[in-house]
């Protein structure tokens, strides 16, 4: 593991600005508090120490979002309101469900676009349209509509999840699935090989460590599009929902607390994704 | 030799044969006026400097690009409808192996698309395996294997449908010297061995004056046929044959007939 090293050394330095930040963006509000307080006689100490610990800080320190994290994940039971292990579960389904149909989605436009080459000119601006209108404007909109047609609960949110996950996997697999070179599609025409053959046999094995890459992205856009869904329709729960609660009362320790774990929820499948493609390419002798 | 060839006995039959690529730059002419008749068993090498349509012409003969005016036969039908029947096997300058197929499988892969039994698969790779020395070898990826015996077993994939006629697109061109020799003498046992015409497009004049029973000399700008030199040594020769005067004297008039395609733009 030689990644360790820098690896750690760039975590010390995060902690080392994180705290730095902290102190300076709290002090003149704790100061204040202080201030209201009558408490006038405190050393510099004294106040970098409780601007570290304040209830609703503006910029909380690590130890208090560890502490956060440590009090939702492991001290709550996971089926409380309150576990960030329910509200994770939540958006984890949401994300899987809609990452699933994002990429079936993603993976038939881009087989109908190699096949069908005016498509690309047909389909393509609008597919990069698509993802140019804002997801948190389009989000409440896609709500309502679904809402329209007696459709709730977690299928909108998924819908939000595949619709910011499909265009990644669709712009990478349409790349892959043109990544044999000329030699390797000549030698399928010589053996009269039909377009299906071509498919299978030829392009989707050449594909692979593209789709693998676009499925690393597609699952982190997944995720994003459950958690700003979460946002617009937060009575369900959801981390995107202990976000907008965090908000309202002014709960930055919450907030930044359920933005790590949805940090740690992508950077866990976006490894998981990794791993079986490091493990899938290496068995088919791609070089990795 | 073609003059006592039935006329239906030809493999390959072109006429008049011109193909020009319009290009960004204006149109090149890449085959011009061509004619070539190539009777069954032949072994024909074709020979020239870059861009003399030596590789068009076979790729012509593949289906692989279409002729702009003038005709072409193989085995009396179009190239289309040649490919479509699989009368060819295709040996491309890289070996063009599937990297994520062991070498059996990539030598199986036409059979697979094809549509040939599993079990017929299997006998017809070991075939295949054995005639180009790669027994044994069938379980490795093609990264496993040197450049020679990557191209070999390229050549193994071509023959695996036991096409009669044999397209090869200077197979040899990336190999040194001496591993060049030695495939040079498997691929005319091969040749002998399984009676199948053959056509080869070279650089190299010994390789050509040493496998071929007709060499055909072409020049550039347009490319065309400058001459062809029948070369009728025993089938059955060896690598010691080039030091011959009878193989220098061969070797000599293709040089000659090379030197003149080119003198008029030195």
């Amino acid at each position: 593991m030689k990644s360790v090293l820098p690896l750690s050394t760039v975590l010390a330095a995060l902690f080392v600005l994180w705290y730095g930040f902290a102190v300076w963006m709290n002090s003149p509000l704790q100061r204040d508090l202080f201030a209201n307080a009558g408490n006038t006689a405190y050393s510099s100490s004294d106040l970098a120490v409780a601007a570290l610990n304040m209830e609703r800080p503006k910029l909380p320190a690590p130890h208090q979002v560890a502490g956060e994290l440590y009090h939702l994940i492991i001290a709550t039971a996971p089926d409380s309101k309150r576990s960030l292990v329910y509200h994770a579960s939540i958006t984890l389904q949401e994300t899987l469900i809609g990452f699933f149909f994002g990429s079936l989605f993603g993976i038939g436009l881009a087989v109908a676009i190699v096949f069908v080459r005016p498509l690309e000119r047909s389909l393509m601006p609008w597919i990069v349209a698509s993802q140019t209108v804002p997801i948190i404007a389009l989000a409440p909109m896609i709500v309502v509509i679904l809402n329209q047609f007696d459709i709730g609960g977690m299928t909108p949110k998924a819908v939000i999840a595949a619709y910011l996950s499909f265009f990644p996997i669709t712009v990478g697999m349409v790349k892959g699935l043109r990544s044999p070179d000329p030699l390797q599609l000549d030698l399928m025409r010589t053996y009269s090989a039909t377009s299906s053959q071509m498919l299978f046999k030829l392009r989707t094995p050449s594909s692979l460590p593209f789709f693998f890459a676009s499925m690393k992205i597609g699952a982190a856009a997944a995720l994003v599009g459950a958690v700003i869904a979460e946002v617009t329709k937060s009575e369900d729960g959801g981390l995107g929902a202990r976000l907008l609660a965090g908000s309202y009362y002014g709960q930055t320790v919450q907030i930044w607390a359920a933005l790590f774990t949805a940090a740690a929820l992508s950077g866990a499948l976006v490894g998981a994704i990794g791993l079986v493609g490091r493990l899938t390419l290496r068995k088919m002798a791609f070089p990795t | 030799m073609p003059e006592a060839a039935k006329s239906d006995d030809f493999v390959i039959d072109v006429t008049d044969l011109s193909l020009t690529f319009e290009t960004s730059d204006g149109p090149v002419k890449a085959l011009s006026g061509v004619d070539l008749k190539i009777a069954r068993g032949e072994f024909v090498s074709f020979i020239g400097p870059s861009g003399c349509g030596k590789t068009t012409l076979l790729r012509t003969v593949a289906d692989l690009e279409q002729p702009s005016s003038g005709s072409i036969k193989v085995n009396g039908m179009t190239p289309s409808e040649a490919r479509l029947n699989r009368a060819y096997g295709y040996v491309f300058q890289a070996p063009a192996l599937y990297p994520w197929r062991t070498v059996a499988s990539n030598i199986a892969l036409p059979l697979e698309i094809m549509g040939v039994p599993k079990a017929e698969r299997a006998t017809r790779v070991a075939r295949g395996l054995d005639l180009v020395n790669l027994s044994g070898f069938g379980n490795k990826y093609p990264w496993q294997l040197s450049g020679g015996m990557q191209q070999r077993a390229s050549i193994a994939r071509a023959l695996s449908f036991d096409p009669d006629l044999l397209l090869m697109d200077e197979p040899f061109g990336a190999l040194d010297e001496i591993v060049r020799d030695m495939l040079n003498e498997q691929l005319l046992r091969l040749w002998e061995k399984t009676g199948k015409t053959a056509l080869f497009v070279t650089h190299s004049i010994p390789e050509a004056v040493f496998l071929s029973t007709r060499i055909v000399v072409m020049s550039p700008r347009p490319g065309r046929i400058h001459d062809v030199i029948e070369c009728k040594f025993p089938r059955d020769r060896t690598l010691d044959i080039r030091e011959t005067p009878a193989f220098l004297e061969v070797a000599n008039r293709v040089r000659h007939g090379l030197r003149e395609g080119h003198s008029y733009d030195v």
